[in-house]
């Protein structure tokens, strides 16, 4: 009996591995912990981001969890709104921006967790010229995707050429040749980071409860095995008289 | 203060005897076989989630706003601005998944030791009629946080009503309130998700719980503990539920309880299978999402679903396999006409039976969140192929073992070669 429950429990995680089709996704390197990262990517996110993507669920003042007081998020962080305690909405009307970009850019307050770290690390570093679109940028991540590089002045403009190679055993793999057509205000390293704060900000902005939901974790657990021991002690009593 | 205490218990008892006579009948004078083992955990740990959702549920209605508008933010609002909302929120969520995991092990342990058979019928009755009341309870909760998969999720389910022939529409229409999942969808299942199923499953519980302790609690050696008792009338085999497996199941609450909290803590997702990724997406009409899964403890029928090709261009065939493949359930206890319960007893025909259902059910299971190209394509072609996808095949091949472990139950059943059943329980 004991087999068998072992077998269906090693059942359990089957078909974990799902393999996605398309351009291989970067790992994120993004780290909550990282509170330079984190204040970095808010910088960027309501430099470059908030023009066109809110994150109408997150509270300025909540950004004190980044080591920020209100007085600092006031003066450096707040565009759009008047008051720490108001959202972080963007000023563009919905309706109008779908007139301009074919769809409204969608808010991001949990972006993170519908699409993930590594695919926004991966998304935000892969745009590429292409006149054949409206706004003159594609995306390998997210073909014909309606928003422009909005960060393009620090990655500079690049192109991509998509090739199939002849690999050695006689497959075939995708091959994907970028060339940089204009130097951007950053070297790809110092973009690279750029992007991973950014994607860390994302990343706490949807769920911003999530360091302090690890800490709890932990304290809980400990509380549940010291409750065991005495559970345990308990029920070993009694059921000594049990023969 | 122990006189006084004991004073006013005698108050209370002189007025209401009931309470104590209850407490004697269903705890402390409640006779279980001494013999349980792991898998008797599960119906404790049952009224325990049943506990924590209810009570948790009661918090999030405090905040939650069952409106197309709001519900998906209120959600949001819940996990950030709500004192402690988050913690309650993932309770909800963790439990929800957990109550299924709880409950299939809890049904497998019935099949482990033949727990529906007779005098049990009506336990296991009462206990499919949870089941399907907590897929009701369940359906309906996945749409209140009203995100892409809860919207589509519903979508397709309630469509899966307007195939029945001649009402269908008519009653998928009655179902959603509207041409489409809307605010009037949203607000009837957030009644029926609130209060209507809850206490119907309130109710089933209670009804459950009574059926069994009339006829008494089952074991892992199938022995009736009844039949052989002492001078006094107590089952030669059987401990007083209090305290002995009331100390027990704290132990296993506490055990259940640390794996919750793992979950709820460091993998409120589950990769995924909990929480899907798509639900944090807000619900749009106008959009289907391009794979439509439904929450991992649906998929087994999900698959059985998809597996059964449209006749006359109508999905109702699938459907009705679907319905008949949890429909059946209730028919177990006649199906089965072997003359002992546990497995330990059971000859090859049932044990063999029992591995292949299992594993069939859990490659259903798996299908069920994957899309159909998942495995791939066969490389060949024949008139038989109405589809490539392989995996839709390995679909339909574990949703006819799944049917035939039932249909096939009242031949092998009979014809195994059972074991000598002890007249006591073992160790």
């Amino acid at each position: 009996m004991r087999k068998l429950a072992l077998l269906l429990l090693l059942c359990l995680p089957l078909g974990v591995l799902a393999a996605e089709e398309g351009y291989p996704l970067d790992r994120s390197p993004n780290d909550l912990r990282d509170l330079v990262s984190l204040q970095s990517g808010a910088r960027t996110y309501v430099n470059y981001c908030l023009g066109c993507h809110g994150a109408q669920y997150m509270r300025y003042n909540r950004l004190t969890d980044l080591g920020l007081t209100e007085a600092q998020i006031r003066d450096n962080l707040m565009f759009t709104a008047d008051k720490v305690g108001e959202t972080m909405k963007t000023a563009m009307p919905p309706k109008e921006a779908k007139t301009w970009f074919g769809v409204a850019p969608p808010d991001l307050s949990v972006v993170a967790r519908s699409r993930g770290a590594d695919w926004l690390y991966t998304y935000l570093r892969t745009f590429y010229r292409d006149p054949k679109t409206a706004t003159g940028w594609n995306n390998v991540v997210f073909p014909n995707v309606g928003m422009p590089h909005a960060l393009w002045t620090l990655q500079g403009e690049r192109s991509l050429a998509i090739e199939t190679e002849k690999e050695l055993g006689g497959g075939e793999r995708t091959a994907y040749k970028w060339t940089q057509l204009s130097q951007g205000a950053q070297t790809p390293v110092q973009y690279d980071a750029t992007v991973r704060d950014l994607v860390n900000f994302l990343v706490y902005v949807s769920e911003p409860a999530a360091t302090s939901r690890r800490a709890i974790g932990i304290v809980v657990l400990f509380v549940l095995g010291v409750l065991f021991i005495f559970a345990y002690l308990l029920k070993h009593e009694f059921w000594k008289d049990v023969k | 203060m122990a006189s006084r205490l004991t004073a006013l218990w005698n108050w209370f008892d002189a007025r209401m005897p009931t309470v104590a006579e209850q407490w004697r009948i269903h705890a402390s004078e409640y006779y279980a076989p001494k013999n349980f083992n792991f898998w008797y955990f599960f119906g404790s740990l049952a009224l325990l989630v049943l506990g924590i959702q209810i009570l948790s549920g009661i918090f999030l209605t405090m905040n939650y706003k069952p409106d197309a508008t709001l519900a998906f933010g209120s959600v949001e609002y819940i996990m950030r601005d709500v004192a402690g909302g988050w913690i309650i929120r993932y309770i909800h969520s963790t439990g929800a998944s957990a109550f299924f995991i709880v409950v299939y092990l809890h049904m497998f342990r019935g099949l482990l030791y033949g727990s529906y058979k007779q005098p049990r019928e009506l336990v296991w009755i009462f206990g499919v009629l949870i089941y399907l009341t907590l897929m009701g309870e369940a359906f309906f909760g996945y749409l209140l946080p009203w995100g892409q998969m809860s919207y589509w999720g519903a979508q397709v389910i309630v469509n899966l009503f307007g195939t029945i022939p001649f009402i269908g529409p008519d009653l998928a229409l009655w179902i959603r309130g509207d041409y489409v999942v809307s605010d009037a969808t949203l607000n009837r299942f957030f009644a029926l998700h609130v209060i209507a199923l809850p206490l119907v499953l309130l109710g089933l519980v209670v009804t459950h719980l009574l059926a069994l302790h009339d006829v008494g609690s089952n074991n892992p050696d199938g022995v009736e503990i009844k039949k052989l008792k002492d001078a006094n009338g107590r089952p030669l085999d059987g401990i007083p539920f209090h305290p002995y497996y009331t100390v027990k199941d704290i132990m296993g609450a506490v055990v259940f309880l640390a794996v919750f909290c793992i979950v709820m803590f460091f993998l409120p997702e589950m990769g995924g299978y909990f929480l899907e990724y798509n639900n944090f997406i807000p619900a749009d009409p106008l959009k289907t999402p391009p794979h439509i899964a439904p929450v991992w403890y649906f998929t087994p029928y999900y698959t059985i679903l998809r597996a059964v090709p449209p006749l006359f261009n109508s999905q109702f065939p699938g459907v009705l396999a679907m319905g008949i493949a949890t429909l059946i359930l209730f028919f177990l206890p006649w199906l089965d006409r072997s003359p002992v319960k546990s497995i330990r007893y059971r000859g090859a025909y049932y044990k063999t039976a029992l591995a292949v259902f299992i594993v069939a059910f859990l490659v259903l299971g798996y299908l069920g969140t994957e899309p159909t190209t998942v495995w791939g394509q066969f490389g060949f072609d024949a008139f038989f192929l109405d589809t490539k996808d392989r995996a839709t095949w390995v679909g339909r091949l574990c949703a006819v073992v799944y049917f035939l472990f039932f249909f096939l139950m009242p031949w092998y059943t009979a014809r195994d070669a059972v074991k000598p059943v002890p007249e006591r329980v073992t160790r």
